[in-house]
């Protein structure tokens, strides 16, 4: 941790269907800080508004409370300082490796040649160089996500807002993934707040893991991971971790699934 | 909606060189048996009826006058063959067409009243999409004209636009546009949110989202209702040619039967068939060349 913060969160309350029957509160009063350079994961129970923190930080929902900045200064919209990686596939299917790379540089009306050079950087930061005129359908799952990735750091992002981008993937892709994403962070001076399901995930990526509670998110604990890098994920430290997480995350679980089954038969009393 | 479109296999970028070689060239020598196999069905089946239809004929079960059998409708050509060739345009020579400019002027009148529908209906949607009170201005009446088929404006165009080129592409164009325009706001609703979202994300503006994500994302499903309307735009341009556009495929039937000659009818329909087929493959050709990236993506 440098010490000096990247993503600030005071106070953020999102409510969903506002002045409807049907308000939701998403996420109430989180307090959250991210170092500059820090790598750090959320996770919490289905439906606790992780995801939509990450909109939130992304600049592309407005909070209904509270205050949202980025290195000082407050987040009132999008900024390719900070970028969203999405784990369902959002590449452009109608564009190339490389084309999709330069999206970003393209809006900014950079002149062919020069986002090409840069977006061909990128492509072989993430090992795709020779890849670049294929289509996303050529693509596998985890190359796909890379191709995401160096379109994020194609357009010069300093924090990089990641919700459950290997999810999708089979467990081996997942953890090739999760080394790439380290070797490229590492070093790199990059914010990374990353949202995930997986403890194993959690523990093997994070300086610290930022625990949510059930509906309405709440900051539950805040853990830091205080093992060296590279890690294994395998071995006594690994696994204290991962059960005391597990243990924080259970009795919240078990929570959010009573609240479930108790809208599930009010709802049917109703009907 | 995209049931006339074929999955094909994505290429394997990894397997060494030899091995796709060998993959491809199978795959093309299973894709010529399966042609040569639906062409033998194809003479099957067209044999079949011809075959059927001679013999009627030949055992006089039917009236060669008012059906008359292929041969003899195909005969036909020869009659019209002198004027085959002349650059007359589309121009009526006595009792018979000049049977290829007849298809020209035919398919143009389509295709030019395809193209002007698909530019002004994608136009005319894109704005209703972008701003709520034109689309909730202009969508109900859009949609009360959009089931009018294209056959009922031919009073209209006539009127409008009296016998020639215009009255028929016109009726091509109104049958279509409106349907159009109401399915370029659906498809523009219905693109999914996470590319909007990544592209504001990486600092689109409003019309960039526009020009290069909600366009081109939706344009394959405009292409698909292009085409499944195609059938239904050559007919209007027939109809429209067989009551008042006095020249094309459609003017060629009616003269058959106003001069009792039975085989130019014959011929005609028979031109109209082929030739509503082609324009249908052409534009399965078109779809794949054009939007090959979809039937990775969405089948």
């Amino acid at each position: 941790m440098t010490g000096v913060t990247a993503l600030e969160c005071r106070g953020v309350t999102k409510v969903w269907g506002e002045s409807t029957d049907r308000e939701v509160v998403a996420l109430q009063e989180i307090d959250l800080v991210v170092g500059r350079g820090e790598f750090v994961v959320i996770i919490g129970p289905s439906g606790c508004g992780k995801s939509t923190l990450l909109k939130l930080l992304a600049g592309l929902e407005t909070p209904t409370a509270g205050r949202l900045a980025h290195r000082g200064e407050p987040i009132t919209g999008p900024d390719v300082d900070r970028s969203l990686i999405f784990q369902q596939p959002s590449l452009y299917p109608w564009l190339s490796a490389l084309d999709n790379v330069a999206f970003g540089l393209k809006l900014r009306g950079a002149p062919r040649a020069e986002r090409h050079r840069r977006a061909e950087e990128f492509l072989r930061l993430v090992g795709l160089r020779e890849f670049a005129g294929k289509h996303p359908h050529e693509l596998s799952g985890g190359m796909q996500q890379r191709v995401a990735i160096a379109r994020a750091l194609c357009v010069g992002a300093d924090a990089l807002l990641m919700d459950e981008p290997f999810a999708a993937l089979d467990v081996q892709t997942r953890y090739q993934m999760q080394s790439f994403l380290l070797d490229i962070w590492q070093g790199s001076g990059k914010t990374v707040l990353f949202v995930t399901h997986h403890i194993d995930e959690a523990v093997y990526l994070a300086d610290r893991v930022v625990v949510l509670t059930a509906r309405p998110g709440r900051v539950l604990d805040s853990v830091a991971i205080d093992m060296p890098r590279p890690r294994s994920v395998v071995g006594e430290a690994f696994e204290r971790y991962r059960a005391m997480l597990i243990e924080r995350l259970r009795s919240e679980v078990a929570r959010a699934f009573q609240e479930q089954e108790l809208v599930e038969m009010l709802d049917t009393r109703i009907k | 909606m995209i049931g006339g479109l074929q999955a094909r296999p994505a290429a394997a970028p990894t397997l060494p060189a030899t091995t796709t070689a060998l993959r491809a060239r199978t795959r093309s020598s299973g894709r010529v048996r399966k042609a040569l196999a639906a062409g033998v069905w194809w003479i099957l089946s067209i044999g079949l009826v011809v075959t059927a239809w001679e013999a009627a004929a030949a055992f006089h079960l039917i009236d060669p006058v008012i059906l008359p059998p292929p041969h003899e409708f195909i005969g036909e050509i020869r009659n019209q063959a002198q004027f085959l060739m002349p650059a007359v345009g589309v121009e009526r020579t006595g009792a018979n067409f000049v049977a290829l400019t007849a298809i020209v002027a035919s398919v143009q009148r389509v295709l030019i009243g395809l193209l002007l529908a698909f530019v002004a209906g994608v136009l005319t949607g894109s704005v209703a999409f972008s701003f709520a009170i034109v689309r909730k201005l202009t969508l109900p009446t859009v949609t009360l004209l959009a089931p009018i088929a294209p056959v009922a404006w031919i009073p209209l165009a006539i009127v409008a636009f009296g016998v020639g080129d215009w009255s028929a592409i016109f009726v091509v164009f109104v049958g279509i546009y409106f349907t159009l325009t109401l399915a370029t706001v659906k498809a523009m609703t219905n693109v999914d949110p996470v590319y909007v979202d990544a592209a504001r994300v990486l600092g689109a503006r409003r019309w960039q989202i526009m020009r290069y994500v909600v366009l081109p994302a939706a344009i394959p499903a405009l292409f698909d209702l292009v085409r499944m309307n195609l059938f239904g735009a050559w007919m209007g341009v027939l109809a429209a040619e067989m009551v008042g556009v006095n020249t094309g495929l459609g003017a060629i039937v009616m003269v058959g039967r106003s001069m009792m000659n039975m085989n130019l009818t014959f011929l005609g329909m028979a031109m109209i068939g082929l030739v509503g087929y082609l324009l249908d493959a052409a534009f399965g050709v078109v779809q794949r060349r054009v939007l090959w990236w979809r039937r990775a993506t969405e089948l």
